[in-house]
C-alpha cells in the first residue's frame, strides 16, 4: 500500500505564452504510515504537487500508482481516490460554507452517499478528534476563533475516512499554541490511526520537531529527499534555494565551528540539549 | 513626543438580530494605555482573538474606540474631519500581499496611494522611485505583482505604504504567509525603515524571531495588555508566556532548558551567538 510517483511532468499553460514546467521528472514513493515533511520557498512546486495526489491535476506526463494501481487508467475510480487522499488547503477555514459546524463536516461523507447514521457518526467522531465538543456543533463557522475554523476543516476531511491526509501550511497565521493543536493532531492521526501525513510547512522548526521523512522542492524537483539529521545537514543548499535549517541546528554547527565534539545533525530541542549536555560531560 | 497615545482604550464588537436589536458584545479590546514614542519599534504579540488586530485596526481609524481616547500625532481618532491626516500618519500593511496590490505594474501599485492624495505627478514618481529602492525592489519597477515571491509582494506592499511617507507603519503579521526567505526579506527591510528613515514600527506577529530587535514588546491577552519590556525582558519568563499560548524562540527555549539542568547560562538568549558565548564560557569552566 502506497503512493508511488513515476516520472511525473506537469506543464501549465502548455503552448501559450505563460507556459510553466512547474514540476520536472518527480519521482517519490510513499508508503503507508509514513509522516512526510514537504519543504520548498513559494513557487517551488510543493502545492502542484499536492494536487496531483488526489487528482485535482492532471500530470502532462508520466504516471501516479495509488496502492499498484494507476490513477490516470481508463475507469479509475476518481471519486474514491478523493475520499481515500484528503487534502486540506491553506487556509481551509475559508472553505466552510455551511450554516454550522456539523453540517458542514458531514458534507464530505454524505457525498460519499453514505447513509444518515453513518455520515453523523462520522461527523461526530471527527469533530471529536480534532477537540471541537458538541457545544460547537450547532455554531455558524464564523463563530469561531482562526483555530477552531481551521480543526472544523480538518473534521470535514477526517470525516471521510482518508488513508492519507496532505496538509498545505495548516499553521500558517495561527498562534503558537493554536499550531502545536494542529501539528499534535496530525501526529496523533499519524500515531493512532497509522494514517500517512504529508505536511507542506515553511516552518523548519516544525517539520524537524514532527516528520520522520523531509522532501525538499526547489524549481520543480526534488532537491532532497531524507530523514530530519541529513536533510538539514546540508544547510548551506537550503539557504541557497531559500530555506534555512532549525535554530538548534544552527546552534550546533556554531559550536562545532568553535571545536567542540558534538553532533552537528541535531535537529530538535530534546536532541540538542541531550547532545551539549554530553559534550560538556566529556570535557569534565 | 509620542506618536500614539492611548488612555483606557476599548472596543466593544456588537452583534445585531434580525430586528437590529443588540444580541451580544464582545470587548475586544479593553482598557489599553499605550503610548508609542517617534521613532520606536514596538512588537505586538497575543494569541489569535486576543484584540491585536482589532488594537492595530485603531492606530489608522479603521475603528474608533468604543471607550477611551486614541491620540495619533496628536490627533483625536474620534475626530472625523481628521480621518485623512490620521490615514496618512499611519499606514497599514495585512497579512495577505494578494488582497492589497492593486497595480498591474510594480510601480504603477507604489504611486496608487500617494496619486489618492492629490500629490503632484512629478513627486508622485520621485516617491515612488524613493521607496522601491527603499525596500530593494525598484528592479522590479515594471514587473506584474502577479509574477513575484510573497516577500517580494510583501515589499511592494509596504513600498505603497512608504510612498504616503507615514510617520508611523502598522503590520500585521505581514509575515504569516511567507516562506523564510521571504520572512526574513520582510523584516530586514522593516528594521531598515526603521533605523534609516526613522518610521515609528508597530508589528504585529506570531514569529517570536522576529521581535528580538524590537525597542519594547507588549504582549496582549483578552483585550488588555499584560506584559510589557524589551525582548529580553519577555522572553525570560518562558512560563508565563506558555500561559498566554506564546512560546520563545528556539534558541530561548533551548538555553532555557540547560539553564534547568543546572548549566550557567544567563535568562533570556535571544540569539545563537549569545548562545553559543555562553556555552563557550560554560565550557571553559569545565576545563580548568
Amino acid at each position: 500500500m502506497s503512493i508511488k510517483i513515476e516520472n511525473l511532468n506537469y506543464i501549465y499553460g502548455a503552448g501559450t505564452a505563460f507556459e510553466k514546467h512547474a514540476l520536472k521528472d518527480i519521482h517519490l514513493e510513499i508508503e503507508d504510515g509514513q509522516f512526510i515533511g514537504m519543504i520548498g520557498h513559494t513557487g517551488s512546486g510543493k502545492s502542484t504537487l499536492i494536487q496531483h495526489l488526489n487528482g485535482l491535476i492532471r500530470a502532462t506526463s508520466g504516471r501516479i500508482l495509488y496502492n499498484g494501481e494507476n490513477i490516470y487508467a481508463e475507469g479509475y475510480d476518481m471519486k474514491k481516490l478523493r475520499s481515500r487522499v484528503g487534502v486540506v488547503f491553506q487556509y481551509p477555514e475559508q472553505q466552510l460554507f455551511e450554516m454550522d459546524v456539523f453540517t458542514d463536516v458531514c458534507f464530505g461523507p454524505k457525498n460519499q452517499g453514505l447513509p444518515r447514521e453513518e455520515i453523523e457518526e462520522r461527523a461526530r467522531e471527527a469533530l471529536r478528534q480534532v477537540h471541537l465538543d458538541e457545544s460547537y456543533y450547532r455554531k455558524s463557522p464564523f463563530e469561531l476563533s482562526g483555530g477552531q475554523k481551521r480543526r472544523a476543516a480538518i473534521a470535514g476531511i477526517l470525516a471521510m475516512h482518508p488513508q492519507v491526509l496532505v496538509l498545505d501550511e495548516p499553521t500558517a497565521g495561527l498562534d503558537p499554541k493554536g499550531r502545536d493543536e494542529i501539528l499534535n493532531l496530525a501526529a496523533a492521526l499519524h500515531r493512532e490511526q497509522n494514517i500517512t501525513i504529508i505536511l507542506v510547512s515553511h516552518s523548519m522548526e516544525d517539520v524537524a520537531n514532527y516528520v520522520d521523512r523531509i522532501v525538499v522542492m526547489n524549481e520543480g524537483r526534488i532537491l532532497l529527499d531524507d530523514i530530519p539529521g541529513k536533510v538539514f545537514a546540508h544547510d548551506r543548499e537550503l539557504e541557497a534555494v531559500g530555506l534555512a535549517v532549525p535554530q538548534v541546528t544552527y546552534v550546533m554547527q556554531a559550536l562545532k565551528a568553535k571545536g567542540w565534539d558534538i553532533d552537528s545533525s541535531v535537529t530538535t530541542i530534546a536532541e540538542a540539549k541531550r547532545a551539549i549536555l554530553d559534550a560538556l560531560h566529556r570535557k569534565s | 513626543m509620542k506618536i500614539i497615545d492611548g488612555k483606557k482604550l476599548a472596543y466593544e464588537y456588537k452583534q445585531f438580530n434580525e430586528n437590529g436589536e443588540v444580541e451580544s458584545t464582545l470587548k475586544a479590546v479593553d482598557g489599553v494605555d499605550l503610548e508609542v514614542e517617534a521613532g520606536d519599534f514596538i512588537a505586538i504579540l497575543g494569541h489569535n482573538g486576543s484584540g491585536k488586530s482589532t488594537l492595530a485596526k485603531h492606530l489608522n481609524a479603521i475603528l474608533v474606540p468604543t471607550e477611551g481616547t486614541l491620540y495619533v500625532d496628536g490627533k483625536d481618532t474620534k475626530d472625523g474631519s481628521k480621518l485623512w491626516e490620521i490615514r496618512q500618519t499611519a499606514g497599514m500593511v495585512f497579512q495577505n500581499p494578494d488582497n492589497q496590490i492593486i497595480g498591474t505594474l510594480v510601480d504603477e501599485d507604489v504611486g496608487f496611494g500617494p496619486e489618492n492624495m492629490g500629490v503632484p505627478r512629478e513627486e508622485i514618481w520621485r516617491r515612488v522611485e524613493k521607496s522601491l529602492k527603499a525596500v530593494g525592489m525598484w528592479e522590479y519597477r515594471s514587473h506584474s505583482p502577479n509574477k513575484l515571491s510573497g516577500g517580494q509582494k510583501q515589499r511592494v506592499a509596504i513600498a505603497g505604504v512608504v510612498a504616503m511617507q507615514p510617520k508611523c507603519i502598522v503590520l500585521d503579521e505581514p509575515t504569516a504567509m511567507l516562506d523564510p526567505n521571504g520572512r526574513k526579506e520582510v523584516i530586514r527591510t522593516v528594521r531598515e525603515l526603521n533605523r534609516t528613515e526613522k518610521v515609528t514600527v508597530i508589528l504585529i506577529t506570531h514569529y517570536m524571531e522576529e521581535v528580538i530587535h524590537a525597542d519594547r514588546v507588549l504582549v496582549m491577552d483578552a483585550g488588555k495588555i499584560v506584559m510589557q519590556g524589551t525582548p529580553r525582558e519577555i522572553f525570560s519568563q518562558v512560563e508565563k508566556l506558555k500561559s498566554y499560548r506564546l512560546d520563545v524562540p528556539q534558541v530561548t527555549l533551548l538555553a532555557y532548558e540547560l539553564r534547568k539542568e543546572g548549566l550557567p547560562v544567563p535568562e533570556g538568549i535571544l540569539s545563537i551567538e549569545e548562545l553559543t558565548e555562553a556555552l563557550e564560557r560554560c565550557r571553559r569552566q569545565l576545563c580548568q
